[in-house]
């Protein structure tokens, strides 16, 4: 593990190919070529020159750039796979994810599921895939980034013979007057913004040397993006609950400590209305039907004053009034509150009349609150009803009895006992949904149904994502690394003495065609000749073979 | 001002389609040119008359706008033909720094396809539904569909690297694929032309069916059924029986539209070879005679250069700001997220086979037609196969 | 030299190692991270229960207590019910109280359950589900074992046996 001393004097680290300092090749397997690889500058990627404890066999693993080509094709295919059939978190609950699968799509659907592609994106070796790319980017990038620094930092002005010729743009001027030309090149190649320097009479001119560091700046924005999707991961970063509301309903908000409540006031649904709305939208409204146009549910913000304990009535003071649409989510104290969801005409108030059923005489109303109902309710002048027993979600029970399905009031049904003054005892009546069981004999009176209120449910997602600063810092570096690295590039242009000739050579890490043009342009009037471009020279000497 | 808009389209379609005639002819009249590219009286013609396309559908586009009140970007056709004038602005670009013709009779030829494929959807304006009520449809769909007509102008300079470099005289798996990639060309052609024929001809039928969850339901036809759907019962007296009927699992309408596609696109791929009597590849190679490999293979690289960045801005990191404030997340893994994700991580590998394992050329050109083909997927499979979000009213 | 990158590459894969697997940790718990953990202190709360009579948590330290939040229209809370009273009688003297809290439902209906079940604990209602949103509780039935420092020792969702009640019981007993 000797470092290599060039001949120009300049010491580089082992498994050097090209000499940092003057571009001379060192590596023997390099000299037979014909033209220069010029990636990473000819540096040494360390991880090469090593390989001795499982640490470093690890560590060159990762920092192979096939490994990471392979780890991202394995990732995009492994993705494309978890699309054929939608993901568990987007099928219907109605029934379990094993049994749906097979039921929707047959055998496939059962392989699809057992081989667990139903949850793909949160499957541990998904998972493993991501963060395999994460550390690929990490030692990749550092293996890579520090020896290109230094040979950039370590180059000089004057070249090696070798490296001059094996450049891909090069040409040689014989009898040229390079010392009355030089200023003039100078001042052409700073006109296009090419930062030169001059060494006994020779000439570097080089520019955008920063685009060189946009792949690692595109990268730590990644891994900063990656690092943002970890943290997730920590309680109290992210928060995903929903929060089904009623129209006058007032809750506290999950996970904000009982701090917050919400009241919500009206939720709205609206239509698209072929005669209302613009004509233009007309045909489009025909053919697809109803259009939905506005979900919003108008709420009420509250904060709640001083320490209450869950359960107590916290003493609430108005925040603001909002309208929570699709899009415009009500946010306060880094929680947003979103309009997702909605449920239409639940059942809220339903009312009866006490009529006698013979000559059809009301004796008077009563509303029950289907969400609370009173249990005593005083018509007056002797008549009166009691609610003995309520079923919000009325049905009969295996073993006859009535019973509820659920607190939600989809099937109200109650047990009345209706007291009148020539009934004082009372008489007893099932009502439910347009039936009535009298299970004491014939009764006299009856509840005779009157009408029903209904309001509307909102359902909202409370959201806290305390990684999003992570998220947008990486999105942003990134941006800005592959904007640098791909809307500039690496340019340098050699023009140097040797022996009597001028040698013109340049490289540039990306378009050709610019740099072609630009030397042309600096070039002209100056008595020297147009370098060729080795490899299109090749490419048309075989052609004319062919042909 | 609607149909004034259509008009101005078609206007535009006119002027592609002559453009790419004209591309065609500015490099049949060209000989012997070797590095520098100069444009003849063909060539600025046809440059001219695409110039004079764009702004026409630009015109197209701002109509709209105004008329619905809202980005015209908001259902497949809408879209498609966004994709396609941003094709043509990608091309322009390029143009305008490589400044070479044969780039065009590639590039337009593919734009009047996918502009023809977005008229065979509804082209009714159609309102927002509240998801997409959100500046960020215009900010996110644009830039995105920008970035994919920028990576379409590699795939075109990719096809024309294939079409120069593949040796046509022995069958290979070279010439094999080459000929699969013209003819998936060709078949968005057949679709076009059945679609438009039955549309012509004013032709439906009805059904009566039974779907998946054995609910009974309708559908209607706008081709002649050869696969109909489960438990079908033809109700239009006259009309053509299905050949075969499918699971209530397959949409069997889109089956039909695929098949009879296929039949179009096989029926004018075999005459094509009848005609030239050679592979459709072949034919095209006295076109990019005289182009220089390298330089196409250049702009191919650039093309992806360039348009990789605008990808990830539109598809990815504004697509994510506006799920965070529409769907209250900004990555739920929903099929086009995640054909999104697969299109970058794909250019991702492209970039870095050819920045550090040195795929160039025949390699490199490879991968841009496969890009392509994950964009057309994404657009085309994704939103009428996958359902999801994302899934537009297309039929 | 050779040292001490050694030293810097076992110490770079270690961090990322452990990033990593602490991620998939955190993934594969996520599923069953608590609102109100084991060995947490129980938060507090104030209810009224169907005689009127206020509970507040905090009061009943010293004291063992047995948390179940339950509904009528659930079939499991109605099983198992009876077993906890049964535990109720047996329990009370040796300082066990036994909060029931029902999730927003109308007193008619939780008046009559506890009268068709004979219960004798104190049965509250959690009408705008603060409670029940302070304990994160999902799936009914839901119970809590509060020790007599008003820590959380057990939390068990689904219905319970009467012999489960018992030792549930006989955990908290102070």
């Amino acid at each position: 593990m000797k470092d290599v001393k060039c001949e120009c004097g300049h010491v580089n680290p082992h498994g050097t190919v090209l000499c940092e300092a003057c571009g001379k090749v060192l590596d023997e397997q390099e000299k037979d070529k014909n033209l220069l690889d010029m990636r990473y500058e000819g540096s040494a990627r360390r991880s090469i020159t090593y390989n001795k404890t499982i640490i470093d066999k690890i560590w060159n693993f990762f920092s192979s750039v096939k490994v990471g080509v392979w780890l991202i094709i394995v990732t995009l295919i492994a993705s494309a796979i978890g699309t054929i059939l939608p993901q568990e978190m987007y099928i219907p609950p109605v029934m379990p994810a094993e049994q749906y699968y097979q039921d929707q799509y047959g055998w496939f659907g059962k392989l699809y599921y057992q081989l667990g592609f139903h949850n793909l994106f949160s499957s541990w070796w998904y998972l493993v895939l991501i963060a395999s790319i994460g550390v690929s980017l990490v030692i990749c990038s550092l293996d890579r980034v520090i020896p290109l620094y230094k040979a950039l930092k370590a180059q000089r002005v004057t070249r090696h013979e070798g490296f001059l010729k094996r450049q891909r743009v090069f040409g040689i001027t014989k009898n040229a007057q390079t010392a009355a030309t030089l200023p003039l090149l100078k001042q052409k190649l700073e006109a296009k913004r090419y930062h030169v320097r001059e060494e006994n009479g020779d000439l570097l001119a080089e520019k955008n040397r920063f685009s060189r560091w946009g792949p690692y700046i595109n990268h730590i924005g990644l891994i900063i993006f990656l690092i943002g999707a970890m943290l997730r991961f920590i309680p109290g970063m992210y928060v995903d609950k929903v929060l089904w509301v009623r129209e006058g309903e007032t809750k506290v908000v999950p996970e904000t400590n009982g701090k917050y409540y919400i009241t919500n006031n009206k939720f709205i649904l609206q239509i698209y209305d072929k005669n209302k709305d613009d004509q233009v939208f007309g045909e489009a409204i025909e053919r697809a039907g109803n259009i939905p146009k506005n979900y919003q549910s108008n709420v009420t913000l509250y904060k709640a004053e001083g320490n209450t304990v869950a359960g107590e009535k916290p003493k609430l003071k108005k925040l603001k009034d909002f309208g929570i649409r699709v899009n415009e989510p009500l946010t306060f104290e880094g929680f947003s509150l979103y309009q997702v969801d909605y449920k239409l005409n639940e059942l809220n108030k339903m009312s009866f009349a006490l009529t006698d059923k013979a000559t059809g005489k009301s004796f008077g109303d009563l509303t029950v609150n289907l969400n609370n109902p009173d249990t005593k309710y005083n018509l007056g002048k002797g008549y009166s009803v009691e609610l003995l027993s309520y079923f919000p979600d009325f049905e009969f029970g295996k073993d006859g009895e009535p019973t509820t399905k659920s607190r939600i009031p989809n099937n109200p049904a109650f047990v009345f006992k209706m007291r009148t003054p020539d009934k004082p005892k009372g008489e007893t009546s099932f009502v439910a949904i347009k039936q009535t069981i009298e299970p004491f004999g014939n009764n006299k009176y009856k509840l005779k149904f009157r009408g029903i209120a209904t309001n509307n449910v909102s359902g909202l997602t409370v959201r806290k994502d305390n990684t999003l600063w992570a998220i947008i810092l990486g999105g942003i570096i990134f941006m800005i690394g592959v904007i640098q690295g791909m809307y500039w590039n690496h340019r340098r242009i050699w023009i140097q003495n040797k022996s009597g000739e001028v040698w013109v050579a340049a490289h540039t890490n990306k378009n050709w065609y610019g740099i072609k043009r630009e030397i042309e342009a600096v070039l002209a009037d100056t008595g020297l000749q147009m370098p060729y471009d080795q490899l299109q020279r090749q490419q048309n000497e075989i052609e004319k073979e062919e042909a | 001002m609607v149909s004034l808009s259509s008009n101005l389209l078609l206007i535009a379609f006119i002027l592609y389609l002559c453009a790419t005639l004209f591309f065609g002819g500015a490099i049949n009249s060209k000989k012997g040119q070797v590095e520098k590219t100069n444009i003849n009286k063909w060539g600025g013609i046809a440059v001219i008359l695409t110039v004079a396309g764009f702004i026409s559908q630009l015109g197209f586009f701002i109509l709209r706008w105004i008329a619905s009140g809202h980005a015209p970007v908001s259902n497949m056709f809408e879209f498609t033909t966004f994709f396609g004038m941003a094709l043509v602005g990608a091309f322009l670009i390029i143009f305008a720094i490589y400044r070479t013709a044969l780039l065009g009779l590639f590039t337009m030829p593919v734009a009047v396809l996918v502009i023809a494929y977005a008229s065979m959807f509804p082209r009714d304006i159609t309102p927002l539904i509240p998801a997409l009520k959100s500046y960020w449809l215009y900010i996110h769909v644009t830039t995105a569909a920008i970035g994919e007509g920028i990576l379409a102008v590699s795939f075109a300079a990719g096809l024309i690297y294939l079409v120069k470099m593949i040796d046509q005289n022995r069958a290979s798996k070279r010439t094999f694929w080459l000929e699969v990639v013209m003819f998936g060309l060709i078949t968005t052609l057949g679709f076009v032309f059945v679609s438009s024929a039955f549309s012509l001809a004013d032709y439906h039928e009805k059904f009566n069916w039974v779907d998946k969850n054995n609910n009974p339901a309708e559908v209607e036809y706008t081709m002649p059924a050869l696969t109909g759907p489960h438990k079908g019962e033809l109700l239009t007296k006259g009309a053509f029986e299905p050949i075969l009927e499918v699971p209530a699992l397959i949409n069997a309408k889109k089956l039909n539209t695929v098949i009879w596609s296929f039949g179009g696109g096989v029926v004018l791929y075999g005459l094509l070879r009848l005609i030239l009597r050679k592979r459709v590849a072949a034919s095209l190679k006295p076109f990019v005679k005289n182009i220089n490999t390298d330089l196409v293979d250049e702009i191919s690289y650039r093309s992806v250069l360039i348009g990789f960045p605008v990808f990830t801005l539109g598809a990815l990191i504004f697509a994510m700001i506006w799920a965070q404030v529409a769907w209250t997340r900004f990555w739920g893994w929903d099929p086009k997220e995640v054909w999104a994700l697969i299109t970058w991580l794909f250019y991702a590998a492209f970039l870095h086979l050819r920045l550090s394992k040195g795929w160039h050329g025949e390699k490199s050109a490879w991968l841009a037609v496969i890009g392509f083909v994950i964009i057309m997927f994404n657009l085309v499979a994704v939103n009428l196969v996958i359902a999801g979000l994302h899934s537009y009213a297309g039929s | 030299m050779k040292k001490r990158r050694l030293y810097v590459r076992s110490i770079i894969l270690f961090v990322l190692l452990a990033a990593v697997a602490y991620t998939l940790y955190a993934n594969f718990t996520k599923d069953n991270t608590m609102k109100v953990a084991v060995g947490e202190k129980a938060p507090d709360f104030v209810l009224t229960d169907m005689n009127g009579q206020k509970h507040r948590l905090s009061d009943y330290k010293g004291q063992g207590v047995f948390l179940n939040f339950w509904g009528t229209w659930c079939k499991p809370c109605e099983t198992e019910m009876p077993y906890i009273n049964n535990q109720y009688h047996q329990y009370k003297e040796k300082g066990i109280e036994v909060l029931a809290v029902d999730i927003k439902e109308s007193n008619v209906a939780v008046t009559k359950f506890a009268e068709r079940h004979s219960l004798d604990f104190p049965i509250m209602i959690d009408r705008d589900e603060q409670v029940m949103t302070e304990y994160g509780i999902d799936p009914l039935p839901a119970t809590f074992l509060i020790d007599k420092n008003g820590v959380v020792v057990k939390y068990h969702t689904g219905q319970l046996t009467e012999k489960e009640a018992k030792d549930f019981m006989e955990q908290i007993k102070p």
